[in-house]
């Protein structure tokens, strides 16, 4: 391990900070020492390049699904943290629907002795809100809260019965932990498989309507204004949500909420073909949706990207639409599918920033995500003009199933400072 | 003259003039079915096979007895849907079958876009005899050969789809082949099992049946899956009969010599009363006989693009 680090040269972008300046980053025993326009450091240093990159704070995750224990054909917990290395992760939340359920203290800790024995990045446990997700009885909260969880979440599934999320919801504010819904209502959603739409009706598949997804939406900002507690909505998709959200800001209601990248990038079309790798939930929506979905993340209304990452092997997704599983994996792709709204002109690279760093350190209550002097150094480099290609060989997810494949993109991570440690991309890579 | 594709997986893909070859192409394979030997060499040597996930008499037997007529080598593969649970079975299935030196694979199944999966993956030419929800392009192709051979066109006609378009396959692969032709077409049936959307493919949707009919040239009454009801779809069968069930007061409120269709087998008294379905208007079972020529002209115009 090297004491010191320099990061020379970079475009320093802290958004907690409001920094936007290019300068030197210096990193000593893990933390960060020191932030200028030029520093000059005395003894020996390794020294990092960062002319033309951009510093940034360790990229997080809320939403990512790692699949051990239970799936590990699927995932584990070092395949998964290695995609999110090298895709500018430093932080990543671990949904709690593996087998079994992380819904209590022993599946809490073997996450997270997984994650340190051989993680690339830090896990942040998510723990159940019920007793294995079956939405019947509260899981032990207060056990998971002090075994690591950072916050709760039935997700894959909704928790349908509203009276219990209530409950939920203010015995969540004892450990001042957010919840966090998955929203849709199942009712709805049975047998769906895409969008319901002019695309669904097209394909003779059965749809999922935005009401599915709405539905919930409204219900959860009903009971988080009851309850006063932190609720964090999970990928939102339409434009519908949008609204609701904006709105039940505007009243101050303690709401926040995530997209994915596929819901500002791909529309219920790429189902066209019955590619199976276009199947998640909540579905891909219209183009209008995906307009409002980008009009929130600039108005602010939608605080943060996450990617939803849900890995699955290659048979499961190679069959009938109907059989297949939901969800793509995203920790690989999402920073460059995030730069396309700054090109755009949608959001400001710094904002761009804070979706991915700030914001959900702020939504979990914790002191990372940014580059303050005496924080734990975790910072992403990011070569934003660089080109590349999205190319299945090359994922370190141990899934494949992503619907960018082929997809030409710009902003390559060049490396990560994990803990104080540099991990260059193309040493990780073996080029 | 052979196609310009490899499959014939739905209507909506298809050019008109691809539909009129392939309708051009049946009328003259009718004619064999008239004749004393009902056989023509064309097809000798080539393996046909019928994979059939979902049970279906009418189809299979259609597509056996026009590869037979071709004289194809016919192997019929009845598998359940509810045993094939993972996909990989169905591309294992087919593989297999391909690695017998099969030429062309005619494929039945619950899933929409089952078709796309081995077209994809195999040399073999398939053909989607029904697909879930999506298309089942060789009985829309019989429609608008019906249509064609008793009304001498397509363009201009009043169509009528009464019934279940949601979950209907022969809606669909009907919808596009009819609007590409050139007809009028218009839907009728309760709004909950009206797509949504489907107004954008250019047909008019009617939730009274009257109202649709007047004025047809030709209705098309569509299977209904009787457990629909109680599921939320409607609420008894009694009440769709009396709400959307063909009988004579109401065909008499189309055109003179309007064509009554149904892709079978037939629900009596649900969709359409007795005295209709085998009353003067009713083409039912010309339907059936065309249903022949039309596949012999698939299977002919699918395997002369390959030889
Ligand atoms: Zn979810
Ligand atoms: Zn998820």
């Amino acid at each position: 391990m090297t004491e010191r680090i320099l990061i020379q040269g970079g475009r320093i972008i802290d958004p907690a900070a409001g920094r936007d300046a290019v300068g030197d980053l210096l990193i000593e025993e893990g933390v960060i020492r020191e932030i200028g326009p030029r520093l000059s450091v005395k003894g020996s240093c390794q020294k990092i390049d960062a002319a033309g990159k951009l510093v940034v704070p360790g990229l997080i995750d809320l939403h990512s699904h790692l699949r051990e224990p239970g799936f590990e054909y699927k995932e584990t917990v070092a395949t998964a943290t290695a995609a999110a290395a090298a895709g500018g992760f430093t932080t990543i939340c671990a949904m709690p629907n593996t087998n079994p359920i992380n819904d209590n203290q022993s599946v809490t800790e073997f996450i997270l002795e997984r994650a340190k024995a051989e993680g690339k990045v830090h896990v942040l446990p998510v723990g159940a809100i019920t007793k294995g997700s079956k939405g019947e009885e509260l899981a032990e909260i207060g056990e998971l809260v002090a075994a690591g969880c950072v916050a709760l979440s039935d997700d894959g599934r909704p928790v349908m019965n509203s009276e219990l999320m209530r409950r939920a919801m203010e015995y969540a504010k004892i450990f001042d932990v957010p919840v966090i819904d998955h929203c849709e209502d199942l009712n709805l959603s049975a047998g769906g498989v895409m969008f319901e739409g002019e695309v669904s009706t097209a394909l003779g598949l059965k749809g999922i309507p935005a009401a599915s997804e709405t539905v919930m939406v409204a219900r959860d900002i009903a009971l988080a204004e009851l309850t006063g507690a932190k609720v964090h909505l999970a990928h939102i998709s339409c434009g519908g949500s949008v609204h609701l959200i904006r709105e039940a800001k505007r009243r101050g209601i303690a709401v926040t909420a995530e997209t994915c990248p596929h819901y500002f990038t791909l529309t219920d079309d790429r189902v066209r073909g019955f590619d199976a790798n276009a199947k998640m939930k909540p579905p891909l929506a219209t183009r209008r949706d995906l307009e409002e979905i980008r009009a929130g993340l600039a108005d602010g209304t939608i605080d943060a990207i996450a990617t939803d990452h849900a890995p699955h092997a290659a048979q499961e997704k190679e069959c009938e639409i109907d059989h297949a599983p939901f969800g793509i994996i995203g920790l690989e792709t999402a920073f460059s599918l995030s730069l396309m709204l700054v090109e755009e002109g949608l959001l400001t690279l710094p904002a761009l920033i804070q979706k991915m760093t700030e914001n959900p350190a702020r939504i979990i209550g914790k002191k990372i995500g940014q580059l303050g002097i005496g924080d734990r150094a975790d910072v992403t480099l990011i070569d934003p003009a660089a080109e590349w290609v999205v190319d299945a060989g090359h994922f370190k997810s141990k899934s494949k199933n992503s619907p960018f494949i082929g997809w030409k993109m710009k902003g390559r991570i060049a490396g990560i400072v994990l803990s104080g440690v540099w991990k260059s991309a193309d040493a990780e890579a073996g080029r | 003259m052979g196609l310009k594709r490899k499959d014939i997986l739905a209507i909506a893909e298809m050019e008109k003039e691809e539909i009129e070859l392939i309708l051009q192409t049946a009328e003259s394979f009718k004619e064999v079915s008239t004749r004393e030997i009902k056989k023509v060499p064309t097809l000798r040597g080539k393996t046909v096979v019928n994979l059939f996930f979902e049970p279906s008499t009418r189809t299979r037997t259609s597509f056996e007895l026009a590869a037979k007529r071709l004289s194809a080598d016919v192997i019929n593969i009845s598998t359940s849907s509810s045993s094939v649970v993972k996909g990989e079975t169905l591309l294992d299935t087919a593989r297999n079958i391909e690695a017998m030196q099969s030429d062309i694979i005619i494929l039945r199944h619950a899933s929409s876009g089952a078709p796309y999966i081995l077209a994809r993956a195999l040399r073999s030419a398939v053909i989607n005899a029904g697909d879930g929800s999506h298309e089942h392009p060789s009985q829309g192709l019989l429609d608008l050969y019906t249509i064609k051979e008793k009304k001498g066109g397509i363009q201009g006609l009043k169509v009528v789809i009464v019934g279940d378009v949601l979950h209907s396959r022969v809606a669909r692969s009907d919808i596009h082949g009819l609007k590409k032709l050139g007809a009028e077409v218009h839907l009728a049936g309760p709004p909950t099992m009206i797509p949504l959307g489907i107004e954008q493919w250019g047909v008019k949707v009617h939730y009274r049946l009257e109202e649709a009919i007047a004025g047809a040239d030709v209705i098309i009454l569509l299977r209904l899956q009787l457990e629909r009801q109680g599921k939320g779809y409607l609420p008894t069968l009694r009440e769709y009969a009396q709400l959307y069930g063909l009988n004579s007061k109401r065909v008499a409120l189309a055109n003179n010599g309007v064509l009554v269709m149904h892709p079978g087998p037939i629900n009596r008294g649900v969709e359409v009363t007795p005295e209709v379905a085998d009353g003067l208007s009713s083409v039912i079972l010309e339907q059936v006989t065309n249903g022949v020529a039309v596949r012999m002209a698939l299977l002919y115009l699918l395997s002369g693009e390959k030889s």
